[in-house]
């Protein structure tokens, strides 16, 4: 597997980490550097529509979309590990409602869902993490149960079952290790739709709200200088699409690994 | 067959009432938008009633369900208008955009798809890889502006934003398909591989058919349920996708008129539009299904 995502998104990591500790100023306005180019003394990456510095704005970015990808990718997957280990293991009544739930949320295309309980929810930082923690838990519990099911009748867990094992004990000790690697792959994908969904909402309005920056209210405020600014898009978009790039090129590697793994195993 | 329509059946009445419930619980109340907050409190308990928001949420549930039956969203707070007419004014536009993506969904994946299959490992198929991985790693939000920066500002081929001028369907067509494009160039791909390596592949080239015919003949027929699938699932992503590209592009669709009444805090008409996208993809999820039922007896069983 290439180093290049594991690289960029501990530079992501580095890079929201260090705007917590350097005395950035994001939103700090200075008309001397409206629309300043890039490359300038004052204003690194140049300056946006009133001036402030597009370099610092781009760490609190930065520090934004970790956050809001960070703690909606650990609540959804925990949730959604937990909702699917239950349907997959129980099974019954508990697997029909679980099952349901699970097709009824995946009825809503892309960001739908995260737009309309951001809607109704109103803005701000969190409430995107709620909801894409309500988004996101699916895709964990889908995968969770489709993995039980196939696990629940191996040899060990078989045998934990006739030492009288309980249930949860079976889930916990022997289903959920076996969850983890896939779980991995997952959230890898997660972090970068959760990514991606951040900065759509903030481009939407309903994310973050100004001064406060993100990269997707940057790209929002930035479309409307398209003409005379395109760096005020252009900056926030890469540093986008790079985290995304990385995050789904880590998850391509892992699962790859994972198959690899998987066939030397039980081949 | 008929289990499969009454699973839909079940999974829409929880899609209604997940809508439903969002807005009954919602923080705002609809009085105070279309009062103002400063309205007497006898005012506000007059619309109250009339709105009926002072019957028991049961109540509510059960008459906004026998409204959608009869095809009434309720009716808009900002406008006073039936949400299904507002909808109606814009869903054209929504429609040609969507089947615009589609047609660059199409023409995208499947050349990209066959070259890269056709030439595995060599540069076309890293090439078409890169493709499909920056198409998957641009939002819409980004790419949008992208192709105007190229199009529409450096080279004026194309227009800005708007719906009016000709030409104007084109960059968001290709804006909302690209990203979509790219899985599907994936699949087709990964499907198209698999296919060439069965011995009857090898048959078929052991008995003279040149490799386009064996291709078009034998592999692609077989290779291409898992695309129809995934295209009838992206059908109604497309739906989805569409309301950041509208944004984008001010083009006037449903999308846009999503984020407005958002804004205006309209929430019968944000149920309205969330509804019909979510119901619209379900239900494209269920014909794609009897379709692929359709063209593979083995799916039926």
């Amino acid at each position: 597997m290439s180093r290049l995502p594991v690289t960029l998104l501990a530079a992501w990591l580095l890079i929201a980490l260090a705007g917590q500790v350097l005395p950035l100023t994001p939103n700090e306005i200075d008309l001397e550097q409206l629309f300043a180019p890039p490359f300038s003394a004052a204003r690194p990456l140049g300056g946006d529509e009133l001036g402030r510095s597009l370099l610092d704005r781009l760490f609190t970015g930065a520090g934004i979309s970790l956050l809001v990808a960070g703690v909606s990718v650990s609540v959804s997957a925990t949730i959604g590990t937990a909702l699917g280990l239950l349907a997959g293991y129980l099974g019954g009544a508990v697997d029909r409602v679980v099952s349901r739930l699970i097709e009824i949320f995946l009825a809503f295309p892309g960001l739908l869902l995260a737009i309309a309980l951001a809607a109704f929810l109103g803005p701000g930082i969190g409430n995107v993490v709620l909801a894409l923690s309500v988004m996101g838990w699916v895709g964990y519990a889908r995968l969770a149960r489709n993995q039980v099911l196939s696990l629940r009748h191996r040899d060990h867990v078989l045998a934990a079952v006739a030492l009288g094992r309980g249930p949860v004990a079976i889930m916990r000790l022997h289903l959920l290790p076996l969850l983890l690697a896939p779980l991995l792959v997952e959230a890898s994908y997660g972090v970068a739709s959760a990514v991606i969904a951040e900065a759509g909402l903030s481009f939407l309005g309903l994310g973050v709200q100004p001064p406060q920056a993100s990269w997707g209210s940057m790209i929002r405020e930035g479309v409307r200088y398209l003409l005379v600014a395109p760096h005020l898009v252009l900056a926030p978009g890469i540093a986008l699409s790079l985290v995304v790039l990385a995050a789904n090129r880590l998850g391509d590697g892992l699962r790859d690994r994972l198959d690899s793994r998987l066939s030397r195993t039980y081949a | 067959m008929l289990s499969r329509v009454l699973d839909t059946v079940i999974v829409l009445l929880g899609v209604v009432t997940l809508v439903f419930f969002l807005g009954a619980v919602v923080p705002g109340d609809p009085v105070d938008v279309m009062l103002g907050e400063r309205a007497s409190g006898a005012d506000r308990e007059a619309l109250r009633s009339a709105m009926g928001l002072d019957k028991p949420l049961a109540t509510r549930w059960l008459s906004y369900l026998s409204g959608l039956v009869h095809g009434d969203m309720g009716t808009s707070l900002v406008q006073s208008r039936p949400v299904s007419a507002l909808i109606a004014e814009r869903l054209p536009a929504t429609l040609a955009l969507a089947g615009s993506a589609f047609l660059v969904i199409v023409f995208l994946a499947f050349p990209l798809g066959l070259i890269a299959a056709l030439h595995r490992n060599a540069w076309p198929d890293h090439l078409a890889g890169l493709f499909a991985l920056l198409g998957q790693s641009i939002p819409n939000f980004w790419l949008g502006p992208l192709l105007v920066l190229a199009f529409s500002i450096w080279l004026g081929w194309l227009p800005v934003s708007g719906s009016e001028a000709t030409g104007s369907l084109i960059l968001p067509a290709i804006t909302l398909g690209t990203s979509l494009a790219a899985i599907s160039m994936r699949m087709l791909r990964a499907s198209l591989l698999e296919v060439m390596s069965q011995d009857w592949m090898r048959t078929a080239r052991a008995k003279g058919l040149g490799v386009w015919q064996a291709l078009w003949r034998h592999a692609l027929p077989n290779a291409l349920l898992p695309v129809i699938t995934l295209l009838g699932l992206q059908l109604g992503g497309l739906l989805g996708g569409a309301v950041i590209t509208e944004v984008v592009f001010a083009w006037p669709g449903i999308g846009s008129l999503l984020i407005d009444a958002i804004g205006q805090r309209d929430y019968p008409l944000i149920q309205g539009v969330v509804l019909l996208i979510a119901c619209s993809y379900v239900v494209l999820n269920l014909m794609t299904d009897l379709l692929a039922g359709l063209l593979d007896p083995r799916i039926r069983a």
